[in-house]
């Protein structure tokens, strides 16, 4: 256990509060953004993807370095367009059914939404279940 | 400093729902935290770590990973349940999500009441659909988790890692993968959700 690790540990305590108290994890906030009834979810993915983009790219202007003194950098994945497409859509269907995304998931098992003891497993055995059909897969 | 902390107007103040926007802001923070602490934001890598934890790896090589590499994840994420806890418990506004009426009216249409099919009244989970007391509630709950757990790694990423992250550092993978969650999530919606609320 070092550090590094409680301060990760901390970071997700913000960060699940964050989900919980902007409502991010609720079920009907999706269903609701699906139904482009409400402005609220793409309000708070819009505002964070356009904050965190001019933060990285002010950061990376000023050869801002982490904490291990390294330049920030993306290692970029190969462009595949069936891949992405595909996965992205094989995911949606899921969240549009359970209402939560993987973040969701762990926050509400913790507001003690206890179903998501199931939920989580199902999730990490889809993913053991796409691990055995990977080779199969358009990459 | 103490007395300021716990002074109840404080403590008052973010337990109402926050504003989109304070939450974008936030969001920043924690992607901000993340690279500063040499990690980039994301959070459905912790099924791999999962699996690999499980032993996957004997079997498959995809699953074989270094398990000191990973203790950041679990902690991240122990920490992301904690906050529900800690949010739920301390920081509650004890009034049901505000939706639109719209949703409402529509979710009524299919049986679905609100806020009264969250058993804890808070608006965040239609639990009397997605439990663990019913076999529907069971296998609906399972296919969902499912549906993600493969596709957030067939894509190597969910809503934080692509449309938070790499829309974020501009990643046109990413963007193709979030368009594909919406082809998914309203094909869900609109189409196969209320076919089978029709049973």
């Amino acid at each position: 256990m070092k550090i590094r690790h409680i301060a990760f540990f901390v970071v997700g305590l913000f960060f699940g509060i964050v989900m919980f108290k902007s409502e991010a994890v609720s079920w009907f906030r999706i269903h609701e953004m699906f139904r482009f009834e409400s402005f609220h979810m793409y309000g708070i993915i819009g505002t964070a993807v356009a904050f965190s983009a001019t933060m990285l790219w002010l950061l990376k202007r000023a050869k801002f370095k982490t904490l291990d003194g390294k330049f920030l950098s993306y290692d970029v994945m190969t462009f595949n367009f069936t891949r992405h497409i595909l996965a992205g859509t094989i995911f949606g269907l899921g969240w549009g059914l359970i209402g939560a995304c993987p973040g969701p998931m762990y926050v509400l098992l913790g507001s003690g939404y206890s179903v998501f003891l199931i939920v989580i497993p199902s999730a990490v055995l889809g993913a053991f279940l796409y691990g055995l059909v990977r080779d199969k897969l358009p990459h | 400093m103490k007395v300021l902390l716990l002074s109840p107007q404080w403590l008052v103040a973010i337990s109402q729902p926050w504003h989109w926007a304070v939450a974008g802001a936030a969001l920043t923070l924690v992607v901000f935290l993340m690279n500063w602490l040499g990690k980039r934001f994301g959070i459905s890598g912790s099924y791999e770590v999962a699996c690999s934890l499980l032993g996957a790896g004997r079997k498959i090589s995809f699953f074989r990973r270094d398990f000191k590499e990973d203790i950041w994840v679990i902690a991240f994420v122990l920490g992301t349940i904690g906050g529900g806890y800690i949010a739920v418990h301390f920081l509650s506004s004890d009034q049901p999500v505000v939706i639109s009426q719209q949703t409402i009216d529509y979710l009524a249409g299919l049986g679905i009441s609100y806020p009264g099919s969250d058993s804890k009244g808070l608006g965040m989970l239609p639990d009397t659909i997605f439990n663990l007391s019913s076999v529907k509630g069971i296998l609906l709950s399972v296919l969902g988790g499912l549906l993600v757990g493969f596709g957030a790694r067939y894509g190597r990423g969910c809503t934080s890692g692509h449309a938070i992250s790499g829309l974020a550092n501009l990643q046109l993978p990413s963007l193709i993968t979030v368009i594909g969650f919406f082809i998914g999530g309203l094909l869900m919606t609109h189409v196969i959700f209320p076919w089978i609320m029709s049973f």
